[in-house]
């Protein structure tokens, strides 16, 4: 029991990284969910595939020898690049696989299939043109493995910390960005109504595929995170992760911007928690338990609310 | 100022306008009448382009605006104060009003706030409440966030779905002295009421649409003193 307790700060500090990182995620889901109502079963592979974009950006520093790689900028230029590739392949799913679906007055089952045949495609696609083979992310050159720092006497890698503040300051500018700005309104007034969006002189085709872009784009910034963490990305990776997230976004009550956080906090924590005191095995077992108990009591999740949907005339 | 010329609109297979032709003219305040589903708010929708009408045309200030997208229209200068309010419930008062002058992007922040005054000026009840969510304001409240959220795009016409319905009938006579003093501020108003008595009280014309069709168009008054018109939507005998 000594030496659980001794990893424990260790446990829940790593537990707060994966927690922010599926949150990241997860934001993706509820965000799209908010404004059309649809489960974007893509963005799983959109994640991925900012993950291979990350990848790239490092390999391609290294190939260039441009000399010493500090963390300070390479991250950064990672992250941005796999954003704008994720944010744009977003906006791009959004226009060909599923407006023409729901302009089409198709209904909700529509774009979901789509997005099934989407989430496929793009996966064997990244197989095709990157290998099937995992391709392993040179962290060791960013973050060597003697960058750690001391926390409640555990010893944690900075690479750890570094994820916690750069999810958590992407959750935070979006919090501002959807909260305090003009842009910000007009997606929650998309989501609410969006009839009356509309009669407010909203672009709501603009709204929602701006919408895309932002949750795409930190679905990229995700896939960094976590290929940097794990070092291993496949053109699978997508699959597992997007589950977690999607699991995230419905514990905190999906289409709820900071229920997708506290959801991937929650699932994060309990994960780190459950391999600390169980068999590793079971970690997966304790997060969909938590989540099954949470619906049955909350079926609309933590912070999700139970809005009877409106008459549409 | 608005004129509707032969207006058909569908929703799917379903002709709910037939005909209809109206106009409006500067200063005016002008009522539309009719019974449940006789396509009342399907007209105000068409105006705004909300929906497309499948002939027709639709003039505003003698420009066609029925292919407009609603966004060009709102800027036009027509704003909507929706049949059973509709404010975004879980936004603030003054996000609600916020929303309203969505389209006028190149306002300066002073302008925009002067102007959400004037609507606090207009609905004081408003200023009081304005952190607070509009879902939690009260049925009157929400019609007056309504009415503010609408005016705060300056609309030169301001079209109004059924501003009584709902309302205790202290609130009607409020809503409707509310109606003629923006109205003499300058604002046509084209009003779709079912509460024709208190509405032609207030109007200088009146139109009655059944089954898609306008089928009667006078002066207010002699509207109010036409016996058919009294027997069918005024609620006499």
């Amino acid at each position: 029991m000594a030496g659980v307790l001794a990893i424990l700060p260790q446990q829940i500090v790593f537990g707060l990284a994966l927690g922010t990182v599926y949150g990241l995620v997860a934001l993706g889901y509820t965000m799209v969910y908010g404004v059309l109502f649809m489960i974007n079963f893509a963005h799983g592979e959109i994640f991925m595939i900012g993950a291979y974009v990350g990848w790239w950006v490092l390999a391609l520093l290294l190939k260039a020898q441009v000399g010493a790689l500090h963390p300070a900028w390479v991250v950064p230029l990672m992250l941005l690049h796999a954003m704008l590739f994720a944010g744009l392949l977003g906006v791009g799913l959004e226009r060909f696989a599923y407006r023409p679906l729901y302009l089409r007055g198709a209904t909700r089952l529509g774009p979901l299939i789509s997005a099934i045949g989407a989430s496929i495609f793009l996966q064997n696609a990244v197989m095709l043109s990157q290998g099937a083979r995992m391709k392993v992310y040179m962290t060791s050159l960013l973050f060597p493995r003697t960058w750690r720092i001391q926390i409640a006497g555990a010893s944690v890698s900075l690479l750890v910390i570094v994820m916690i503040v750069v999810a958590g300051l992407m959750m935070w500018g979006l919090h501002l960005l959807v909260q305090r700005t003009k842009l910000g309104r007009s997606i929650r007034a998309v989501a609410e109504d969006r009839e009356m969006a509309t009669i407010m002189g909203v672009n709501v085709r603009r709204v929602i595929a701006v919408t895309f872009f932002l949750g795409s784009a930190l679905g990229g910034a995700g896939g960094v995170l976590v290929g940097l963490y794990y070092t291993q990305i496949d053109f699978f990776m997508g699959y597992s992760a997007g589950l977690k997230a999607f699991t995230a976004a419905v514990l905190g009550g999906i289409g709820n911007i900071r229920g997708a956080m506290l959801g991937g906090l929650i699932l994060g924590l309990v994960e780190s928690l459950a391999v600390t005191f169980m068999n590793p095995a079971y970690k997966d077992v304790v997060a969909f338990v938590i989540l099954i108990v949470v619906l049955v009591f909350r079926p609309m999740g933590l912070l999700g609310e139970n809005v009877a949907e409106r008459e549409k005339v | 100022m608005l004129k509707l010329t032969d207006v058909v609109a569908h929703y799917g297979p379903i002709q709910v306008l037939k005909s209809v032709n109206l106009e409006v003219r500067a200063g005016e305040i002008v009522c539309l009448l009719g019974g449940n589903a006789s396509g009342k708010s399907t007209t105000m929708k068409t105006i705004l382009g909300v929906v497309r009408p499948t002939a027709g045309r639709v003039e505003f200030e003698d420009q066609r605006i029925d292919r407009l997208p609603t966004e060009t229209i709102v800027r036009r200068g027509i704003s909507l104060v929706p049949e059973a309010r509709r404010i975004f419930a879980r936004m603030t008062v003054w996000e609600n009003l916020a929303m309203g002058a969505f389209t006028r992007q190149k306002a300066p922040a002073g302008e925009l706030a002067a102007d959400v005054e004037r609507v606090y000026a207009l609905f004081p009840r408003l200023a009081e409440r304005q952190h607070q969510l509009g879902g939690t304001l009260s049925g009157g409240e929400q019609q007056m966030l309504a009415i503010g959220r609408a005016l705060m795009a300056r609309p030169r016409l301001l079209l109004m779905d059924e501003p009584s319905m709902g309302l205790a009938p202290v609130l009607v006579d409020q809503v409707f002295d509310i109606i003629q003093s923006i109205n003499r501020l300058g604002t046509t108003i084209l009003v779709v009421e079912q509460n024709a008595a208190v509405a032609l009280s207030i109007a200088s014309r009146g139109y009655v649409l059944q089954n898609g069709r306008i089928v009667v168009h006078d002066a207010a008054r002699a509207l109010l003193a036409a016996d058919h018109i009294r027997r069918a939507y005024l609620g006499e005998d």
